[in-house]
């Protein structure tokens, strides 16, 4: 037994997988329709409640199988994040994908395994363990966007999904096929020893399989200028579907990518400073631009998210704890944000079926006060106007920023973000001044559970009791990060 | 003190948001409860404010009625008045039932809504003036953006769209600059507390100038100063009434209470430094908004560049740096809010009965308004600074204090005087005077109880205080004093430090 007990922190792991296999072979022997799949759905939120129990649960700080999985603080906190994400956006999950007639029980258990896949990611520490668990997600996650076959726009948001998606992870396996090449390891205290004498910055081996790294992940958090299927997916993916993309999977992304960073390759800060700063720069700038010509709400989206990555990306290229505490708040706040933003988008019903154009929330104000104010201050959040959440996550991306010296980055990254608040306001505006459009039908329960805990979040961060905690957890979870 | 002293400023703070929520609670149809419950909300909330005053030392120069409570690490919420902030508070407390009043009838769409808007707008309005922790305040003071914003877009005229966009985006602009330099400070400092801020005083003369341009952007946008005053007559003149009026009177306000709350005391040198671009500004401000009020055609624009020219004055009086500008600045700034704010209500009399804003669609007024040109006559002298009325007090404090700094300045300013007489009593002799030979205002009506009733204080203030200025100016007296003497102090240091340097 106590050869078993070493691999405690593997727990939380070992729920979801098992889990999902066990709902699996539930869901074969049982027969195809909406009651099972429901059923099917409650379990598996059942199981992430059991992970997310297990993740506060572990003990001390341990590395597994040679460094190549590692328990802490920093991926305890990132996997509370994933879970709130994936089981938000499962919530969602229910009445639109049976309203649409594709509520598989399958679509639960591929989330499921995308859920492990994260925390495997979270946890990585090794380049391995890293590729392991992102294409544990990466695979289930493209199955899960092209879920309503019969659709050609889900079928071609999965495709490009796909095709991208692989693209990006062969970037990543080149990247990591040439740090193995200069370091001789794949695990990352390894290639940090390896890369922290005198001169590393000038290894080509070392520059380019850093560059490639960064590339493959920089897809996956969906940074300019590898930000191109976002758009598409988005719009063509089901909408809960869109949630849960929007979620959990860019967080743990940007773990990754900070683990990556600040652990494997330190002693080369100023070669991957630049090309964050770069990435974050051009993320904010695109993202604030591209959104302005959007009609589809779920387009705009899209472009808010990599604006948001831009943002998220900002403390990270100041490198320091306070800056991974800065890109775990801003995470954090990012998906309550987004959760309660979709969450209204899933509300926007007639009776013809979901409209997703942005023009059709007119007057909404005048037909649905609670759920106008709600949308209006997940947009006002994103924007980042005090005293909603979303001011927060800005205070403490910028204030590393500075901290770091890095003035320049700070003052394009809230100039853009006036030019981005020009299209949260617009929603504002349509909702608010235009005149009423047909109303929508009724919010459904769990929608409104989702909006509803969402808004107080966002309206009430401000509150000490919520915010003192979140940031010291983040600022604990930062400089647990060896 | 008591308990209830203790806690008045957040009291007074968040009494207007309580007020709010009750709002929020009715139904969408019970209008004349909404405009009760706010009504009296804003009452009450006025009525506890006068307590700060009743209770407030004037020999203390430094913050009473401190609160502090735990909030973010190093970030605290911290409260607190002193003799800048103290009478701004009661300001907009004393403005609010006002404007409340004057949305009675001419708000028909929404109200629950509007009240609501408005009601956490002067929760918003009076932290800012409160709040003694540098994210505090820029939470009250970023988060006002919303309300108003909301309140333009929606109770707003034919432009309001545009207005309202223009005015939220430029004051983001302009603020998200000032917070970067917030960060700068507290990173700096180790703290966001204002008063150590304030009496430390610390910051590297080479930061100076880079966090002094920072808040400048923000203040000066809202303020707002010549060139960057062009989404006030927009914003003024699209938004409702009541909009103006708390546009006008008070968040015109918070630039220049930033000025002496920031920039004077935390960045003396580079304050010192820059004043010639202020006073350039200034001058511009004062002359050129006063040439253009000339040529309006619109009432409510017309008296919002009359604005602009009137912010100038308080701009040149704080960068004088010498007790008489400050005080006067200080004065004018509450004089301004009260008398901008009777001329939009002015306007919002007639539009109400005219909806036109067009300044050839009046004449001959006096002929069935007695009331409403006698009231009007009191403000306009006032606006153009007649001795007698509050007005004179702030304009002639603050000509003294550029005199003695510089009396080019003094002089181009002055000429401002003179500018806006011609325009204030030309817009009086083409709405009030003259023939009333226009068939539409034939069978207008005079100010009924409800418009007297929130004309007649802003009447009797605006006589008081331009008869007897003293209740204001001891209230600020002391705090300017410490102001002013801490600044020389530290520009003094500065320099001996440098001409050290030199020597060796």
């Amino acid at each position: 037994m106590a050869a078993l007990e070493a691999y405690a922190p593997l727990i939380p792991e070992v729920i979801l997988v098992v889990g999902a296999l066990a709902l699996l072979m539930y869901g074969v022997f049982r027969p195809e329709n909406d009651r099972e799949a429901t059923t099917v759905t409650w379990l598996a939120l059942a199981v992430m409640v059991v992970a997310g129990y297990a993740v506060v649960a572990a003990e001390t700080p341990t590395r597994l199988f040679g460094g190549a999985f590692i328990d802490d603080g920093f991926a305890r906190f990132v996997k509370l994040m994933i879970l709130a994400g994936a089981g938000g956006a499962l919530l969602l999950c229910f009445d639109e994908m049976r309203d649409r007639n594709a509520f598989k029980f399958e679509l639960p258990i591929l989330l499921l395994f995308a859920t492990a896949g994260m925390f495997v990611m979270a946890s990585a520490g090794d380049l391995m363990s890293l590729y392991l668990g992102l294409e544990l997600q990466s695979l289930a996650l493209y199955v899960v966007a092209s879920i309503r076959r019969d659709d050609a726009k889900s079928s071609e948001a999965g495709l490009k999904y796909f095709v991208l998606g692989a693209l990006s992870s062969g970037m990543l396996l080149y990247g990591a096929s040439l740090l193995y090449g200069f370091a001789g390891t794949t695990s990352f205290a390894g290639i940090a020893t390896a890369a922290a004498g005198a001169g590393a910055g000038q290894n080509l081996l070392l520059v380019f399989g850093l560059v490639f790294l960064i590339v493959g992940i920089a897809f996956k958090v969906s940074a300019v200028p590898f930000h191109m299927w976002t758009p598409d997916v988005y719009e063509g993916a089901p909408t809960p579907i869109t949630a849960f993309l929007a979620a959990a999977p860019k967080v743990a992304a940007m773990a990754l990518f900070v683990r990556v960073v600040t652990t494997a390759l330190p002693g080369v800060k100023p070669q991957w400073q630049q090309i964050v700063v770069f990435l974050a720069i051009a993320s904010m700038v695109v993202g604030a631009l591209g959104a302005i010509g959007q009609t589809n709400v779920k387009r705009l989206m899209a472009y808010s998210s990599i604006a948001n990555m831009g943002y998220a990306l900002v403390p990270l290229a100041a490198g320091s704890p306070d800056g991974v505490q800065g890109v775990l708040i801003y995470m954090a706040i990012y998906i309550v944000m987004t959760l309660g933003a979709f969450a209204c988008i899933l509300s926007m019903r007639r009776d013809g079926g979901p409209v997703e154009d942005i023009s059709e929330l007119a007057g909404l104000a005048r037909n649905n006060l609670g759920m106008a104010f709600a949308l209006a201050m997940f947009m006002f959040s994103l924007a980042g106007i005090p005293p909603l959440a979303g001011f927060f996550a800005k205070w403490f991306a910028f204030l590393a920023a500075i901290n770091a010296g890095l003035y320049w980055l700070a003052v394009i990254g809230v100039v853009a973000s006036v030019v981005g608040a020009y299209y949260y306001l617009r929603v504002v505006k349509i909702m608010f001044f235009d005149e009423a459009a047909a109303p929508f039908l009724g919010i459904r329960a769990k929608e409104g559970v989702v909006m509803v805990l969402s808004l107080l979040l966002v309206l009430g961060f401000v509150a000490p009791f919520i915010a003192s905690p979140v940031v010291e957890a983040a600022g604990v979870a930062a400089r647990s990060l060896k | 003190m008591n308990l209830a002293v203790s806690n008045i400023l957040s009291l007074v703070t968040f009494l207007p948001a309580l007020g709010a929520l009750g709002i929020a609670t009715l139904n969408r149809e019970s209008k004349g409860n909404a405009r009760w419950i706010a009504l009296w909300t804003t009452l009450v909330t006025f009525a506890v404010s006068l307590l700060i005053w009743i209770n407030f030392d004037k020999s203390n120069p430094g913050f009473q009625f401190v609160e502090e409570a735990a909030w973010l690490g190093p970030i605290k919420y911290k409260m607190g008045v002193d003799g800048i902030s103290m009478l701004f508070v009661i300001l907009t407390t004393f403005l609010m039932p006002l404007c409340v009043l004057a949305s009675w009838e001419s708000v028909q769409e929404r109200v629950k809504e509007y009240m609501i808007a408005f009601l956490l707008l002067e929760t918003l309005m009076i932290g800012v003036f409160c709040a003694l922790d540098v994210v505090l305040f820029y939470l009250f003071f970023e988060g006002g953006l919303i309300p108003m914003f909301i309140i333009i877009g929606v109770w707003g005229g034919k432009r309001r769209v545009y207005a309202s966009f223009k005015f939220f985006l430029y004051t983001l602009l302009g603020s998200v600059l000032m917070l970067l330099a917030m960060m700068a400070i507290y990173l700096h400092a180790g703290t966001t507390d204002i008063p150590t801020l304030i009496d430390k005083g610390n910051l590297p003369v080479a930061w100076q100038t880079w966090l002094w341009l920072a808040f400048f952007a923000s203040f000066a946008v809202k303020m707002p100063m010549w060139p960057v005053h062009t989404w006030l007559p927009d914003a003024h003149v699209e938004a409702p009434t009541a909009g103006s009026v708390v546009l006008a009177a008070v968040l015109l306000k918070m630039g220049g209470y930033g000025f002496l709350r920031f920039s004077l005391p935390m960045f003396p040198v580079a304050s010192v430094e820059l004043a010639p671009l202020i006073f350039t500004l200034s001058v511009v401000a004062i002359v050129y908004t006063s040439l253009v009020a000339l040529a309006q055609e619109d009432v409510k624009k017309l008296i919002a560049y009359s604005s602009v020219a009137h912010m100038g004055y308080v701009t040149l009086g704080i960068f004088t740096f010498n007790q008489q500008g400050i005080d006067g600045a200080i004065f004018q700034m509450l004089s301004h809010g009260i008398v901008s704010a009777a001329l939009f209500l002015c306007v919002g009399v007639v539009y109400d009965r005219m909806h036109t804003r067009d300044i050839a669609a009046y004449g001959g007024l006096a002929e069935r308004m007695p009331i409403y040109a006698a009231c009007f006559m009191i403000f306009t002298m006032a606006n153009v600074g007649l001795p007698g009325t509050s007005g004179f007090v702030g304009e002639f404090l603050t000509l003294l204090g550029a005199f003695k700094v510089n009396t080019w300045v003094a002089l181009f300013a002055t000429s401002g005087v003179i500018l806006s007489a011609a325009y204030a009593l030309w817009l009086y002799r083409r709405m009030i005077f003259g023939v009333l030979d226009k068939p539409s205002l034939k069978a207008i009506a005079d100010m009924g109880p409800r418009e007297i009733a929130i004309m007649a204080p802003l009447v009797i203030l605006t006589l008081l205080f331009g008869i007897y200025p003293a209740p204001i100016l001891d209230v600020t007296a002391q705090s300017v004093k410490k102001l002013v003497a801490q600044h020389e102090m530290a520009v003094k240091a500065t320099r001996s430090a440098a001409v050290a340097g030199q020597k060796n």
